[in-house]
């Protein structure tokens, strides 16, 4: 069909992790919780771009403190979805959204709610890296404090978020360089402490690692793996392996329409469904 | 064996690359012959009592310096720069922030080119009718002048601001309005200082047009031999200057027009190069 059997036959050798290891069939112990995020539960939730439906009414709870992924199909709408987590699909010209999304209790679709306030409280790190391009690696991470407004000193949180997302032994001699001089996998990670410096409850990953080397993307689900026992974390991903790796469950979706939503063993051992059946075991990318 | 290229095909490239070659050099013939001739007549004028003294505006012995006129064209494109940048950077901001592609931005966007096209006389015709011959603030004055050259320089700003911001990468708003920055603050502190390069080469641009323009001025801000730095009365300028001196007879009040010309062609040159360290050092990597 699409470039996605390819796109997956390239990752295949670099990953020398066997092809599907659901995280739970290892015997690596639930991490604990230091401080809880916030449920995510989508109601209904429908997306447009202009006329045409890219997303036909989904319903799915994200819980506290786990980490989820979004696997499907090219233009399945996984990405969409989680853009309308944060209402950064209404930021596309002529993109809208139907529906809720609660978080907690609280819909952040509701007339009163300050979409700002929305996205201070639930951070989104994109595909590809993207670093202030004028600001120092220091200056980028305090960016997202700055940006909402918060004064004072910032060093402290900035040491905090580099730490938070392993890139302070990395950076810690050079904080006034420019961040664009950084590797790809240290820029993600960059990206990752600029999200979590604003301390958000809910972390939206899209597809973190497609655009990083095999090592830099161990690092960056490594560091997934630690953040979940502060966030609630969303995680879309092109990338089965990655899926089963880091997520305590998994939702698939296909043209627009969620499939089956599990746990990530169920998902990728004994789906319920066909389809999803099919597209783990790659017969259909 | 891999096959050599073809004889034909070499001769082809050869020919072409003379033609190319041989275009430019035509092109620069012009190029050089101003400046050589700029200096060659210019240098002779060129004294400390010519940027120090004012025209005497005596027929017969010495004609004086230009002081009144280096002056004056500091003052009035001054002003018009004050006037123009920041106005056209806004105009430029709506367009490309905020009204995308609504029918009120592709009407001002039309606009501003048919301004772009508007021949400088008319600027200057429009400012006298509306404000010299209205009297307000008395007949003549620098501020006048200033006013038509703004609105000169206004499209040329607006033109190339739009263009140097639609340049800034989405991603980069994105990255900031997901950590909760309104949005006034991604476009002060991202959009602009990712821009500001760009902005500032625009800007110094339309600058340079603006100094070099002799119609705007000559119904608005006049000419006078005497220096002034006050914006209210009349101001000479170095175009009028050139314009005036070039007109007359005596053989050394002509060769003042061409050290004016000299010395407005330095300045702009001078103020480029400020602007290119300026950006050079503000710019990362």
């Amino acid at each position: 069909m699409s470039t996605e059997p390819t796109e997956r036959a390239a990752q295949a050798p670099a990953e020398a992790v066997p092809a599907v290891t659901p995280r739970t069939a290892g015997a690596k112990a639930p991490a604990e919780i230091v401080s809880p995020g916030r449920t995510v539960t989508l109601d209904g939730l429908k997306a447009f771009y202009g006329s045409s439906e890219a997303v036909r009414g989904i319903s799915l709870t994200y819980a506290a403190n786990e980490v989820t992924a979004m696997i499907g199909p090219s233009g399945c709408g996984k990405s969409t979805v989680v853009r309308c987590i944060n209402r950064m699909h209404e930021e596309i010209p002529g993109a809208h959204a139907e529906g809720s999304v609660l978080l907690d209790d609280a819909d952040v679709y509701a007339a009163d709610v300050d979409v700002v306030a929305v996205r201070r409280q639930i951070g989104m790190v994109f595909q590809k890296p993207n670093p202030f391009p004028t600001m120092s690696i220091f200056d980028n991470v305090a960016a997202g404090l700055r940006l909402s407004g918060r004064r004072g000193d910032v060093k402290d949180r900035v040491e905090q978020s580099l730490r938070g997302a392993g890139l302070w032994e990395e950076v810690k001699d050079r904080l006034s360089q420019p961040g664009i001089g950084l590797s790809g996998g240290q820029q993600q990670r960059l990206c990752i402490a600029r999200t979590i410096a604003v301390e958000p409850e809910v972390i939206i990953m899209d597809e973190p690692a497609s655009a990083l080397d095999p090592i830099s993307t161990l690092k960056i689900e490594e560091l997934v793996e630690q953040l979940k026992t502060r966030y609630t974390i969303i995680i879309v991903t092109h990338n089965m392996q990655q899926a089963a790796r880091v997520a305590d469950k998994t939702a698939f979706m296909l043209s627009g329409e969620l499939v089956e939503f599990a746990e990530t063993e169920k998902i990728f051992t004994n789906p319920d469904d066909s389809r999803t059946e099919d597209y783990v075991t790659g017969k259909f990318g | 064996m891999i096959a050599p290229v073809a004889a034909r095909r070499r001769r082809t490239d050869q020919v072409m690359r003379a033609v190319l070659l041989g275009g430019t050099l035509v092109a620069l013939v012009p190029l050089v012959f101003v400046v050589y001739y700029l200096f060659k007549q210019g240098i002779g004028a060129i004294s400390w009592d010519f940027f120090t003294t004012d025209p005497t505006g005596r027929f017969l012995g010495p004609p004086g310096g230009v002081k009144s006129a280096i002056v004056g064209t500091i003052m009035i494109v001054g002003l018009a720069a004050l006037i123009a940048i920041p106005l056209g950077i806004g105009v430029a901001l709506y367009l490309v922030e905020y009204g995308k592609q609504n029918v009120f931005s592709n009407v001002v966007r039309y606009f501003v080119d048919v301004m772009t096209g508007v021949p400088s006389i008319v600027f200057g015709l429009f400012i006298y009718i509306v404000l010299v011959l209205t009297g307000i603030g008395g007949n003549f004055a620098g501020w006048k002048g200033s006013i038509a050259l703004a609105l000169l320089m206004l499209p040329v700003v607006t033109r190339s601001a739009e263009v140097v911001l639609g340049l800034v990468p989405n991603s980069l708003r994105e990255a900031a309005l997901a950590l909760g920055a309104p949005r006034w603050k991604v476009v002060f502190r991202i959009v602009l200082p990712t821009a500001l390069p760009g902005l500032i080469t625009g800007s110094m641009l339309a600058v340079a047009r603006g100094a070099g323009e002799t119609a705007p001025l000559l119904f608005t801000a006049f000419a006078v031999n005497a220096t002034t730095w006050n914006l209210g009365e009349q101001m000479n300028s170095l175009p009028i200057q050139i314009f005036n001196d070039v007109r007359q007879p005596q053989a050394n009040i002509v060769e003042r027009a061409w050290g004016s010309a000299l010395t407005l062609v330095a300045m702009i040159l001078i103020l480029t190069l400020i602007a290119r360290l300026i950006q050079r050092r503000s710019r990362f990597a």
